[in-house]
């Protein structure tokens, strides 16, 4: 009602804009992964070894590999961004870093997208950028691996949204890493099964414009609505501690 | 209105109010299931084609609609914990996870049963089967959440985030796993049209499907009955309903 009549009360120096402290975030996760880069290459290491598992567990005929690929490689992702996520927020939840974030007067929904962006860029991107290699492994066709590599372009971000619901979720709890997958994987289905989907109505000849479009929709969904729930998350598990 | 909206942030108004109303809805609940049963078991014609094996969706159909409308309800209660920070909302949502889960197991399981002998399997990875699946795999997760946190108020409050986004995936994952893969019947009921069955057969199943219904009004007001008094343990007002003369 009266709302008008209270004192506002101002910050003392002028907020910095939204986009440079996004820029500032993602910066700053960027180079704290590179500076623990063992941390960030072990989820990479766990997609290719896991990869390499089907052929010696399954069977390393190439009429299977030729029909399984896709979606092996597509599992492996998903795994290895399950494994990845324990750490988009640990670290900082640890040495306070997120309430600092948490206390800028910039909007948490922003910060967390930048978080979520760096994240993805240093274990979503270098798994597309090594699909095609393990894709000549499993013996997909070149059209095969073009098409898979472009899903995982686009599905791997919904991967990482996503998944940072879930991680600001268990934060701080103890059987946070097993909880964060049990809670994670029912939501991962959709982009699983249209992921693989793609890739084998491409390896049919039919047209898979329509399936990276609606890939596309979840990503465009994922990015809008995720951040919303992970930051929404993350107050209750800062309040929690 | 209103004033019934607030009256619903007492607990002990609630556990007041849910005694009242228990043995309605059990006894009305259990006429209705059993007429329902055993009117469909026993007197229904037989299906002309799969003969008495398709008796079984007496059951199956009444846990497979509750078991979705139970996450229904749990994500309306989640939207209430966050908005208005309701207990209440959060001791329904608590209460009710294992029962959804439960139901959603028996869908499952009856319909397995079913598939047998009229798909020939017990099992397929069949659109309606797997979204099942995936909705006890949810349900799975939000019981583990809550059991996980073990601050009450950012209990009530991961969970029903939890319970909302889950809620937002459940169409994606039906329509995804829809255009994927599909075996299963279309819905037996809607609400806009006229059942393709003969009234002997859709009536007694309605019977069971608003019996069950009633059923699980009743086991979840039991169920948050006895999570409010856990949770409300130390208040004077439990002390002396469990313990009427020692109460200090």
């Amino acid at each position: 009602m009266n709302s008008e009549a209270r004192p506002v009360i101002r910050p003392m120096v002028r907020a910095v804009p939204i986009l440079p402290a996004m820029w500032a975030v993602l910066k700053r996760d960027l180079q704290v992964n590179f500076r623990q880069l063992q941390d960030t290459l072990n989820p990479l290491l766990f997609f290719v070894m896991v990869v390499s598992l089907f052929p010696l567990g399954v069977s390393p005929e190439v009429s299977f590999l030729q029909v399984a690929g896709a979606g092996i490689l597509w599992v492996a992702a998903l795994l290895s961004t399950l494994l990845s996520l324990d750490h988009l927020y640990r670290h900082d939840f640890d040495d306070g870093t997120l309430e600092q974030l948490a206390l800028q007067p910039q909007p948490l929904y922003w910060l967390v997208l930048a978080k979520t962006v760096a994240h993805w860029l240093v274990t979503g991107l270098p798994l597309v950028l090594l699909a095609p290699i393990l894709g000549v492994m499993v013996h997909l066709d070149g059209n095969s691996i073009a098409v898979l590599c472009l899903t995982l372009l686009v599905g791997t971000p919904v991967l990482s949204f996503i998944g940072s619901i879930g991680a600001a979720l268990t934060l701080g709890l103890r059987s946070g890493g097993v909880l964060l997958s049990l809670l994670i994987i029912p939501l991962y289905i959709p982009v699983l099964i249209f992921g693989t989907g793609t890739v084998a109505a491409a390896a049919e000849g039919a047209p898979v414009g329509g399936y990276l479009a609606l890939m596309g929709a979840f990503l465009v969904l994922a990015i809008t609505l995720a951040p919303f729930a992970s930051a929404a998350a993350l107050r209750i598990s800062l309040s929690n501690n | 209105m209103w004033q019934f909206f607030h009256k619903l942030g007492s607990p002990k108004w609630f556990y007041g109010i849910a005694g009242r109303w228990m043995p309605w809805l059990l006894w009305s609940g259990l006429v209705l299931a059993l007429v329902g049963i055993v009117w469909g078991l026993a007197f229904a014609p037989k299906d002309y084609l799969q003969g008495n094996s398709y008796r079984i969706i007496f059951i199956h159909v009444p846990t497979a609609f509750l078991a979705q409308s139970v996450y229904i309800m749990m994500a309306s209660a989640a939207i209430v914990t966050l908005v208005w920070r309701m207990k209440l909302a959060d001791v329904f949502v608590k209460s009710v996870a294992p029962v959804g889960a439960v139901l959603t197991f028996l869908a499952l399981f009856t319909g397995a049963v079913w598939g047998k002998p009229t798909w020939g399997t017990w099992w397929i990875w069949d659109a309606r089967l797997t979204s099942m699946l995936i909705l006890l795999f949810l349900y799975f997760g939000v019981i583990a959440l809550g059991a996980a946190i073990s601050d009450e108020k950012s209990s009530a409050r991961a969970v029903a985030v939890l319970v909302l986004v889950g809620a937002v995936n459940i169409p994606i994952i039906k329509y995804s796993v829809e255009w994927w893969n599909t075996l299963h019947q279309p819905a037996t009921f809607k609400l806009t049209e006229k059942p393709s069955m003969p009234v002997e057969m859709w009536l007694p199943l309605l019977l069971v499907v608003l019996g069950l219904y009633l059923l699980f009004g009743w086991l979840a007001f039991v169920r948050m009955q006895t999570e409010i008094l856990y949770r409300e343990r130390k208040t004077h007002w439990v002390k002396t309903l469990i313990r009427p003369e020692g109460a200090a």
